[in-house]
């Protein structure tokens, strides 16, 4: 059989190689998210402008697909608004559904490269734990 | 006849058995053999009615199915009679069951409960929990890190206070089988009561109540052929006779009036309800197919495989194997890390080429903290599963670091 994996390079070698994955500095709201099913756990940081995303990063600990997907996200939507990243989370959530189109999942650069998830029910929680975290982070930051 | 021609003899018993996947998970649940299904649809088919509640022909069928396989658990594990088996849901209702009752009447403030540290949730949950509410303190048995428990260890932490103790006999981590008669002369010679978590040695080993001089044992019919929803709790007469209902309702009791209630006789006191016949059926079904495969034939395979994976594994780069370095420590069971790849991962690489493993803490978190780590994988044999088997989850492993991006 062969090994089908969506452990692409991009996945890799986030994974492996994070660009995001450290304390931050002064952050200006920080969230923890965990998935108790397969106990990824990360902490999200960001700093954040006249609503613009100016800094991110994450620590945690979990598998390669959570931890490589919120370093992908951060790269994303670092220097967006936080307006643009709402929208890149709506995206994202529905291509994990299925049912983003081709157009949409170009414009989530390389957080497409998760897109197979979404035949991958298991993992599928693990994709989405940053963007989660994202989302949740953005609804209190509308608040204060 | 060859071995691999026997093996696959064996294995055509398994309607779910084929070669497009390598079931190594066999500590979580076993498949089940076609006399086992046979036996539930037969049940069904010819003698099913709610037992104990009629008195018709086919309600004492009901009656005398369920009755003939507590018979043949307690024929199986040695018991000094039928009435010592009490069917539960599986091993966590059973120990759940002996903690909510025992200790309700047995345990005040001050005194102590050993636990081991290598538990599963289902026999350390309900222990903290009935200490909690007792006022009673839990007491930590530390194994050593091969799972083995030595007497130094039991010696600190048994003292005067100590009522109970609960210990696993093979943990479903480390793979490691106690000396479980020995522990129990220690722990009786103390005044305390032993209670044996069965639910990984039951399946692979000969376990005798009175071998093992246990007061309580506790097993799953799933990890031994039968199907999921039966299990059960032993205990020796003297002890259940003194314990109080679990759960209330039918079937449990002798009279019930408005003001007074007495209730039924062990273990009918213990299965309020109406109770898992076909389960029941299925166990007993699953015990004759253990016998007649032979515990020798069962207990060979089940080294012979668990040696070539441990060979095989120690071979590979980045693997670390916890608990002892033996085989012969290993019951089935050998769970290991994989550097730099976190264990849903592994697991999912694997699964993607049909070979089925776990992945996380295995219902021992305590026991992963312990050891310091966080999540980790395991492989585990039945007898049916074969070399080749072995081979190919050998191979994919050897693949994993690679495809996660690390070099040679
Ligand atoms: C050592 C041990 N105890 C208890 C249990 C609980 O078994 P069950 O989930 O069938 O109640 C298991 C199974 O996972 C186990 O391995």
């Amino acid at each position: 059989m062969e090994n089908k994996t969506f452990y692409n390079e991009v996945v890799t070698d986030h994974n492996m190689h994070p660009l995001h994955k450290h304390e931050l500095e002064d952050p200006d709201i920080v969230l923890d998210g965990v998935n108790p099913s397969c106990g990824d756990e990360i902490s999200l940081g960001l700093k954040v402008s006249d609503g613009v995303i100016t800094d991110g990063a994450f620590i945690g600990d979990g598998c390669a697909v959570s931890q490589a997907s919120a370093d992908i996200m951060l790269e994303l939507v670092i220097g967006r608004t936080i307006d643009e990243a709402k929208h890149l989370s709506k995206l994202f959530l529905k291509m994990i559904k299925s049912e983003a189109t081709p157009e949409e999942i170009e414009e989530l650069e390389e957080a497409g490269a998760l897109e197979d998830i979404s035949h991958m029910p298991a993992r599928v929680k693990c994709a989405v734990l940053g963007w989660h975290t994202l989302e949740e982070m953005i609804k209190r930051l509308d608040r204060m | 006849m060859t071995m691999d021609t026997k093996i696959n003899e064996y294995r055509k018993m398994f309607p779910l058995l084929s070669d497009d996947i390598a079931y190594l998970d066999n500590a979580a649940t076993t498949q089940k053999p076609e006399c086992v299904l046979d036996a539930v649809r037969k049940y069904y088919e010819r003698d099913n009615a709610n037992p104990f509640r009629g008195v018709y022909d086919l309600s004492e069928r009901a009656t005398e199915s369920y009755e003939n396989a507590r018979k043949a658990v307690a024929d199986f594990i040695g018991a000094g009679s039928s009435s010592e088996i009490v069917f539960v849901r599986n091993a966590t209702e059973a120990l759940n069951l002996l903690a909510y009752s025992w200790c309700e009447d047995n345990i005040s403030e001050g005194d102590e409960i050993v636990v081991s540290v290598m538990e599963h949730h289902s026999d350390f949950l309900p222990w903290k929990y009935m200490a909690e509410k007792k006022g009673a303190k839990l007491v930590r048995l530390e194994p050593e890190k091969s799972g083995a428990v030595t007497d130094e260890a039991l010696d600190r932490a048994l003292s005067g206070k100590t009522k109970i103790v609960a210990l696993t006999q093979v943990s479903n981590v480390l793979g490691y089988a106690n000396d479980m008669a020995h522990i129990a002369e220690r722990i009786h010679e103390n005044g305390a009561l032993f209670v044996v978590d069965g639910a990984q040695s039951v399946p692979h080993m000969k376990v005798d109540v009175k071998q093992l001089g246990c007061d309580f044992l506790a097993f799953s019919g799933h990890k031994m052929y039968a199907p999921m929803g039966i299990g059960v709790l032993y205990g020796k007469m003297e002890h259940l006779e003194k314990m109080r209902p679990f759960m209330y309702g039918g079937e449990m009791i002798q009279t019930v009036h408005w003001d007074r209630v007495t209730y039924a006789e062990v273990p009918h006191r213990f299965e309020a309800g109406t109770v898992n016949v076909s389960g029941a059926v299925g166990l007993s079904e699953a015990i004759s197919f253990i016998n007649n495969t032979g515990w020798e034939f069962i207990r060979s395979r089940e080294a012979l495989l668990t040696k070539k994976a441990m060979e095989g594994m120690k071979q590979i780069p980045g693997i670390g194997i916890l608990g002892s370095e033996k085989v012969q420590d290993h019951e089935g069971i050998i769970t290991f890390t994989v550097d730099g790849v976190h264990p849903h991962d592994v697991a999912d690489i694997l699964g993607k080429s049909g070979v089925c493993i776990r992945a996380g803490h295995h219902c021992a978190q305590p026991l992963m903290d312990f050891l310091g780590v966080k999540s980790t994988n395991r492989v585990s044999f039945a007898f049916y599963n074969t070399e080749e088997e072995v081979d190919r989850f050998l191979n994919e492993l050897s693949k994993v670091r690679g495809l996660m991006g690390y070099g040679e």
